[in-house]
């Protein structure tokens, strides 16, 4: 790969990986056909980012035709690449981004004034692919504003506080602060109402709220304020992943965040989801619910296609596969599968708790491998945990 | 000069008096060298030289020349006591080091002579604190035998380019390598670190080149730790001259211009690492 970025969108893409490092250590890097893909996701994998820059925000984006190649490394030295964020603009003229596959290393020219050159040799590891799937055009609400609205609503939030809960009507949204249940009585409620007309879009198919974290977004809108583009969130039901995103001709942001799962207040408004009975474990005609879903799958060792996973640890977890086609995903390995625990199961996890947004085949199958747990381990964690 | 009151009889008991109407003069250029506690001051009628050593590797001193004092009294040819730095920044600053224009410290910093404390008296809106910092014996400050006619490559930077280089340098690599050559790449400073390597490469005919005298190519390392404490002075500096020798040693010369527009130095010598090829 050997792209050149010139000027203002040098910061851009700086921008970017800041935003893409308040979600996890590592950056993957996977240069595609319509553009350099940078991607991030927490420990925990309830939340994940992913920048798609297309060849035109490019001044030069060539990649080697024939095969893909993509690698990780951790974010914190790319970081370093971009450090003095505020004076990039004003000194970086030019950034050359080569990846070099015969010597390992990813390098990052910076072209600056005065003559100055900075020359960043990353090595990096190969990693496996890591692609979200959702279909955020199938969430119930989407809402989209100024990056500025949501800054001016979440700068009421101490920075200590890890997730919000954003709940709609018709007219109106609410963002509040989210207590445990537990902490109820001493802790202090904030709650912003934002009217329909403040945003640009406000489209409400079902009035319901989610509970998310609130790091993540503010990751995005660093990046939505610096640039500014609007910010559009979709989101459906309690315990399916909240879509953040940010569009514009030449690059495309999408931020795709658990929400907290088991909302006792509102569950019972949600009639969605419990009306459809749970499918079986190896339905792979149940596509159309599980469309938000968010899988991994790797394409390091292609191998036939998986005959299935096992069947997940909850016997009554919703549970499905999507084959790689439904996604027009050429790989030939690739499958996903969900696991919730918003059922209604004793045995569940406390409530404070993220559903992963990652499922399956993190590992091809191979016959050593398929005894493992890890395909289809149950990641349950609480996001905030693993990221202070 | 509100300090001006003690007696001439009092003033000859000492060997050195200097005076300052803005302690910050000196307690800002001290700072930049403050990475040991100890510190050997040597006075010369031309001035006062503050030395600071660290690892018989890495040494600092300041310039501060007998013009930037008010008054600069030296009753010998030379002056020299040793004293705790931390603790003279202390009594500098003990009025609260403000930076309010027009609010200054003034301080007369007197010394009897061998055995004597070293006498601070400082004065702010009409207080005056007297401070005694007991001195030591002197130590003979190391000799790094760094002289002009062995210096192979020089290069003079306006520091605001060093300044960005130095905030972004990876402090995972041990060294920061310095490479001066007549061809490219002129001027580079290098590090090695856990994620990888970085260069920054400065032509020679760069606006912030100002002077590009290399004549023979050359690599040298430098520990990171040692060269970290130079930050403090390049910060506050507005030239910087780079400077090799034949053995590959490594002097730092910051130009400082104080409040007043006077001018300072302050100067590192630092060991090379090892021998690169």
């Amino acid at each position: 790969m050997d792209c050149v970025v010139t000027g203002g969108n040098v910061k851009v893409l700086a921008k970017a990986i800041h935003s893409l490092s308040r979600i996890g250590d590592e950056l993957y890097v996977e240069p595609q056909e319509d553009g350099l893909s940078l991607r991030s996701v927490n420990s925990s994998r309830s939340a994940y980012a992913c920048f798609l820059f297309a060849p035109l925000f490019f001044s030069r984006y060539t990649i080697p035709s024939g095969h893909t190649f993509r690698c990780k490394m951790a974010i914190k030295s790319v970081q370093a690449v971009f450090r003095s964020l505020a004076s990039l603009e004003k000194t970086v003229e030019k950034c050359d981004i080569v990846l070099d596959e015969q010597k390992n290393r990813l390098t990052f020219t910076l072209h600056c004034k005065h003559g100055l050159l900075k020359t960043h040799n990353l090595s990096f590891q190969d990693s496996e692919s890591l692609q979200a799937v959702f279909d955020k055009d199938s969430y119930a609400n989407v809402f989209r504003s100024h990056p500025r609205l949501l800054v001016d609503t979440v700068v009421h939030f101490p920075p200590s506080l890890e997730e919000v809960t954003v709940s709609v009507s018709d007219e109106r949204m609410w963002v509040r602060n989210h207590v445990e249940e537990e902490d109820q009585s001493k802790a202090m409620l904030t709650e912003l109402c934002l009217a329909s007309d403040e945003f640009d879009h406000f489209a409400v198919r079902i009035h319901n709220s989610v509970t998310f974290c609130l790091k993540e977004l503010r990751g995005l809108l660093v990046f939505a304020e610096s640039t500014g583009l609007p910010i559009s969130m979709y989101f459906d039901e309690p315990g399916s992943p909240v879509v953040l995103s940010v569009t514009d001709s030449v690059l495309e942001g999408n931020f795709v965040l658990a929400t907290l799962s088991d909302d006792p207040n509102h569950r019972k408004n949600n009639s969605r989801r419990a009306l459809t009975p749970p499918p079986p474990a190896d339905d792979f005609m149940n596509d159309d619910i599980d469309s938000y879903l968010i899988a991994m799958d790797t394409s390091m060792a292609p191998g036939p296609s998986a005959t299935g996973p096992p069947t997940p640890p909850l016997a009554d977890s919703t549970c499905s596969k999507q084959p790689a086609a439904a996604n027009n995903r050429t790989r030939l390995h690739s499958e996903e599968e969900e696991e919730e625990d918003d059922t209604a199961d004793s045995s569940k996890p406390p409530n404070k708790k993220f559903c992963s947004l990652f499922f399956g085949s993190v590992i091809p199958p191979s016959p050593q491998m398929s005894t493992q747990p890890v395909t289809n381990q149950e990641v349950l964690a609480s996001d905030s945990e693993d990221d202070v | 000069m509100p300090l001006s009151t003690q007696s001439q009889a009092d003033d000859e008991q000492y060997v050195l008096v200097a005076s300052l109407d803005n302690a910050r003069c000196l307690s800002n250029i001290l700072k930049a060298i403050t990475f040991k506690d100890h510190a050997i001051f040597s006075a010369t009628p031309n001035g006062l030289k503050v030395t600071v050593e660290d690892s018989k590797c890495l040494q600092a001193n300041a310039f501060i020349q007998a013009e930037i004092f008010q008054e600069f009294t030296i009753r010998e040819d030379l002056v020299g006591f040793q004293v705790n730095l931390t603790v003279l920044l202390d009594c500098l600053n003990i009025f609260g080091g403000s930076t309010v224009p027009g609010v200054s410290t003034a301080l007369r910093m007197c010394y009897r002579g061998y055995g004597y404390p070293l006498t601070l008296f400082l004065e702010e809106g009409g207080v005056v604190t007297v401070c005694k910092i007991n001195t030591q014996e002197p130590e003979e400050p190391i000799d790094f035998e760094f002289c002009s006619t062995n210096v192979t490559n020089k290069v003079i930077l306006l520091s605001e380019s060093l300044k960005e280089a130095f905030s972004e340098l990876d402090m995972t690599s041990e060294v920061l390598q310095i490479t001066m050559s007549p061809s490219q790449p002129y001027f580079r400073l290098s590090t090695f670190g856990n994620s990888g390597n970085a260069h920054y490469d400065y032509p020679k005919d760069s606006d912030m080149m100002e002077l590009f005298r290399c004549t023979k190519t050359q690599t040298n390392r430098y520990k990171m730790s040692l060269l970290k404490p130079s930050t403090k002075a390049l910060a506050l500096s507005c030239k910087v001259s780079v400077r090799t020798d034949s053995r590959g040693f490594l002097s730092l010369q910051y130009l400082v211009r104080n409040d007043d527009g006077q001018i300072c130095f302050v100067e590192f010598y630092c060991c090379p690492d090892e021998e690169v090829e």
